[in-house]
């Protein structure tokens, strides 16, 4: 039996070419599997990790959907915005202990622009309740000042005291500037993974500011209101496109919720942003399936690759088969060599793809996640990584006992001399 | 009178899915320490008949009895181990497993037999020393036995496959054209060293080439295409 080892080494050893890319196939493909699946993880973990710790999300009717998709992702508008009176009523229900109200609609570049007040740098939370930190400067303290999300500074290469022009609209193409009134950068936030980093934050009174000489989305001819004016009128805002709610008691949600429902001074929804990022899920999780079907796929492509590898080398091999079956090696020792060296080069491409993906991880975990706000950390596999890396040694054992079992039907047939 | 150390009695074999025989023979005998030359051309059923001696192919109808032992009476891997305990192979070209060194490839045998490894260690003190005299007997001198196999002459590979045939004395050695990659100086040297040497271990020889002139060394010369009542003249399996 041990000889059988030492047989089956230095045979390995004899054609380690052959086997060494062969190796490098399957650490490839696992290495792929495996930096797929913790894409995949990160992914879902990030999105329903967006925002965290706020209890109900507020806004005009709408499709529960479509209130977390502008309110978090700053994607598409609010078809309708709730009055101001509304969220200052919100503020003041005994239940709630903080809000954050929301104005959307500009943008600046083409991310998005958040008007909101300084309850955003202290309550607004995400991951698993981590609140948000900037990294330079401070939350903006006057009117025309602003604080980058991490990836907007990053993009347009912005830095304090730098100062951008915000325009009218959502989208990066042929918008009305408001070139009149630009923003000073005072804070750039940290990275957080979540929409947060792409968006550029302004004051609510800003929000006011900028629109003050304009009407129904446009500029009012021959009525420019110089920045320095700005103060002279009241800049408390009209209407908010969203609240964010955190309550005193979590137990209170279903009331408060409730509450909001039967108002009747103004048609409002609360949704509860896990029910409703799980409902999102839905839709774009598509692609989480997409990912899982490339994931099968490189396993397949590469098991595919294994036999077809094995078998090739089967013809070279069949000479040495049958010289072994002539000095008594058994077929059932013929198919014990093949299924030993599968087993071996199975588990030892496995390993070396998690040395190839860890080593990978290293080297362009920090430009994946400046480039993508995917952080991708380097680790050893995770339980549930460890049972699909077990399935694909298993699979690709399995994958190698076809070949062995074609070696062990030719070294029977033929006999003591291959004909060849 | 001695029992015959191979003997097949009214044998009949065909390949599978093949309908005429490639095999059939009344009877085919070798007695113990007999050297028997087995000539034929191509096609006369010759690696068919080594495949029955083997115990590799097992015969539609008929014995194949090995030194008194009934080979269809034996599983599979009974056979296996029967053959590697009592026969020494060695075939035309590419006996040698070209990762092995040569006393690994010597040795084979004793790996797979404990009955080879016994009495291959009575013969020295050791196995190492038991394959290294074989070695020197058959005119492999010492400073060859660190090369590659491949690195070894044609020539100087069937000695070696001869050695390994030999090691731990088995009772019979079959010979598939062993010459037939050589000269014919070096034919009649490796027939005196391997000759010689199954006389002093005491076993049958069985010899198979198309090569005639060879055929005076032997105690006995049998044409297979006269005793095979199948034989065909055309490549066969």
């Amino acid at each position: 039996m041990s000889f059988l080892f030492r047989l089956a080494a230095r045979s390995a050893w004899n054609r380690r070419f052959t086997l060494g890319l062969m190796l490098l196939a399957i650490a490839m493909s696992s290495a792929m599997l495996l930096g797929i699946e913790r894409v995949r993880h990160e992914v879902r973990s990030g999105f329903s990790q967006s925002v965290s710790g706020t209890d109900l999300v507020v806004g005009a009717r709408t499709s529960p959907v479509q209130l977390m998709l502008y309110a978090i992702f700053r994607i598409g508008g609010a078809t309708n915005n709730m009055g101001w009176d509304s969220a200052l009523k919100l503020a003041k229900n005994p239940a709630v202990a903080w809000t954050i109200p929301l104005s959307l609609g500009d943008s600046h570049r083409g991310f998005p622009v958040l008007a909101t007040n300084a309850d955003y740098f202290r309550h607004f939370h995400y991951g698993s309740g981590q609140a948000l930190q900037l990294t330079q400067g401070h939350p903006f303290a006057s009117v025309f000042e602003t604080v980058l999300g991490a990836e907007v500074a990053q993009r347009l290469h912005y830095k304090l005291g730098d100062h951008i022009v915000l325009s009218h609209g959502m989208g990066s193409m042929h918008l009305t500037d408001h070139a009149d009134k630009p923003f000073t950068v005072t804070g750039i936030l940290a990275r957080t993974g979540t929409p947060v980093d792409r968006t550029v934050h302004i004051g609510l009174d800003a929000m006011e500011a900028i629109h003050l000489d304009w009407q129904g989305g446009a500029p009012l001819p021959g009525l420019a209101i110089a920045p320095e004016l700005v103060k002279k009128f009241d800049l408390t805002p009209k209407t908010v496109t969203a609240v964010l709610v955190g309550l005193k008691n979590r137990a209170a949600v279903f009331g408060v919720q409730r509450d909001i429902a039967d108002d009747t001074s103004e048609p409002l929804m609360a949704v509860l942003p896990g029910v409703a990022l799980d409902e999102l899920w839905q839709v774009v999780g598509v692609g989480e399936n997409a990912l899982l079907v490339v994931s099968g796929m490189v396993v397949i492509v590469g098991l595919a690759g294994l036999v077809s590898a094995i078998l090739a080398s089967l013809g070279e091999r069949r000479r040495e088969l049958a010289v072994l079956r002539s000095v008594g090696a058994r077929p059932a020792d013929v198919f014990l060599l093949l299924a030993l060296e599968g087993l071996a080069v199975m588990l030892a491409g496995v390993v070396l793809g998690v040395a190839l993906l860890t080593i990978a991880l290293f080297a362009l975990g920090p430009y994946l996640s400046a480039q993508f706000g995917v952080t991708l950390h380097p680790a050893l596999p995770a339980a549930g990584e460890l049972q699909l890396l077990l399935g694909t040694v298993i699979a690709g054992f399995i994958a190698s006992l076809l070949p062995g079992l074609r070696a062990y039907r030719l070294s029977l047939a033929d006999g003591l001399t291959p004909r060849l | 009178m001695t029992q015959a150390a191979i003997a097949l009695r009214d044998i009949s074999f065909s390949w599978p899915g093949q309908a005429v025989p490639t095999l059939a023979l009344d009877l085919f005998e070798v007695l113990p320490h007999e050297q028997v030359f087995v000539s034929g051309p191509s096609g006369s059923g010759k690696s068919t008949l080594l495949g029955l001696i083997g115990g590799i192919n097992t015969p539609q109808a008929g014995q194949v009895a090995i030194l008194g032992q009934t080979l269809d009476t034996l599983a599979g891997s009974q056979r296996d181990r029967f053959r590697v305990d009592h026969i020494g192979f060695i075939f035309q070209q590419f006996n040698l497993i070209p990762y092995l060194s040569i006393l690994d490839n010597v040795l084979l045998p004793c790996r797979f037999s404990a009955y080879r490894r016994e009495r291959a260690l009575a013969q020295g003190k050791d196995l190492l020393a038991a394959a290294q005299s074989l070695l020197r007997t058959l005119d492999l001198a010492p400073s060859l036995w660190t090369r590659a196999v491949t690195q070894l002459s044609i020539g100087q590979q069937q000695r070696v496959a001869a050695a390994r045939a030999l090691i731990g004395r088995p009772e019979i050695v079959v010979a598939d054209e062993p010459t037939s990659a050589l000269d014919s100086d070096r034919q009649q040297a490796f027939l005196d060293l391997i000759q010689h040497e199954c006389q002093q271990a005491g076993a049958s020889l069985v010899f198979v080439s198309h090569d005639q002139r060879l055929a005076e060394r032997f105690h006995r010369r049998v044409a297979l295409d006269q005793i095979n009542r199948c034989a065909q003249n055309e490549e066969a399996a």
